[in-house]
């Protein structure tokens, strides 16, 4: 019940969002139409740090506690972080190649973002590999916590060096009040949209590993 | 107009995605509900 009022609220809001980016807020007039990419790109990467900070802090609470729903919250975190780092890149790629003309450039925010995106990757391959529940528990925990070390890293490659990527000064130089307020719409449509999926994803993994276990008795029974 | 396809495109990406991921959970959940309903039967018949 809960998770359904969760799932409503978050529809609304981001068809909110969908109304503030596409008619609400003007266009801005250095860049043109193709301006619009940042109200989702912020929120995009912002829910995806968000969400592996999630990972991070639950993977530190399985070492400690050693109880599986802190394996259950990791795990999906980070499984929700992947599809918005991922889209967060795609949506990059689609800007920088009208901004740029290029798809693809080799400079610090994209190639460390490019690199967090493989080991989030790597987090799921690691899990795939091991068999026993606990182990793979264990080893994801030790993954989830090394990798989240590279969100700092990509948070401040803009100042650390000197890249083509812009740096986030929004909050620093003021951005008009429409514009500012589409982006906060944004943000709390996708933050809202993350606390639903995490809840319903959290959820699934119980369950999946639930009827894994059953299989196993089962198969145990069997033999 | 410049450049509005490629605004279109991120849209479409976007959305796309984000419905496709909704859309790929609720066929998990119905998966792990269809499980879960053979292994009780599967225990129901065993005791």
């Amino acid at each position: 019940m809960k998770r359904k009022v969760l799932f409503f609220i978050s529809a609304g809001l981001l068809l909110l969002s969908f109304y503030m980016v596409l008619v609400f807020v003007p266009t801005e007039k250095d860049m043109g139409i193709v301006q619009r990419i940042f109200y989702y790109h912020v929120p995009l990467a912002w829910v995806a740090f968000l969400a592996f900070f999630v990972v991070f802090f639950a993977s530190i609470g399985y070492l400690v506690k050693r109880k599986p729903r802190w394996d259950h919250v990791a795990c999906a975190s980070a499984e929700i972080g992947l599809v918005f780092i991922s889209l967060m890149l795609l949506t990059g790629m689609i800007w920088a190649k009208s901004a740029w003309g290029v798809w693809w450039i080799w400079e610090p925010r994209l190639t460390t973002s490019l690199v967090l995106w493989f080991v989030y990757v790597a987090y799921f391959i690691v899990r795939a590999y091991v068999v026993e529940e606990e182990r793979k528990a264990r080893f994801g925990a030790v993954v989830g916590i090394i990798g989240f070390l590279n969100v700092p890293l990509v948070f401040l490659s803009v100042t650390l060096w000197r890249t083509q990527h812009p740096p986030l000064t929004i909050f620093t130089d003021g951005l008009a009040g429409s514009m500012m307020a589409t982006l906060l719409v944004c943000l709390f449509a996708f933050n809202f949209f993350y606390i639903y999926l995490l809840a319903e994803v959290t959820l699934m993994k119980a369950d999946e590993r639930a009827v894994r276990q059953l299989k196993e008795k089962s198969i145990r029974r069997n033999s | 107009m410049e450049n509005a396809g490629y605004m279109l495109s991120a849209f479409i990406v976007i959305w796309a995605a984000l419905l496709g991921y909704v859309f790929i959970l609720s066929r998990r959940q119905a998966k792990i509900h269809r499980d879960i309903e053979l292994l009780q039967e599967t225990f129901g018949q065993q005791d």
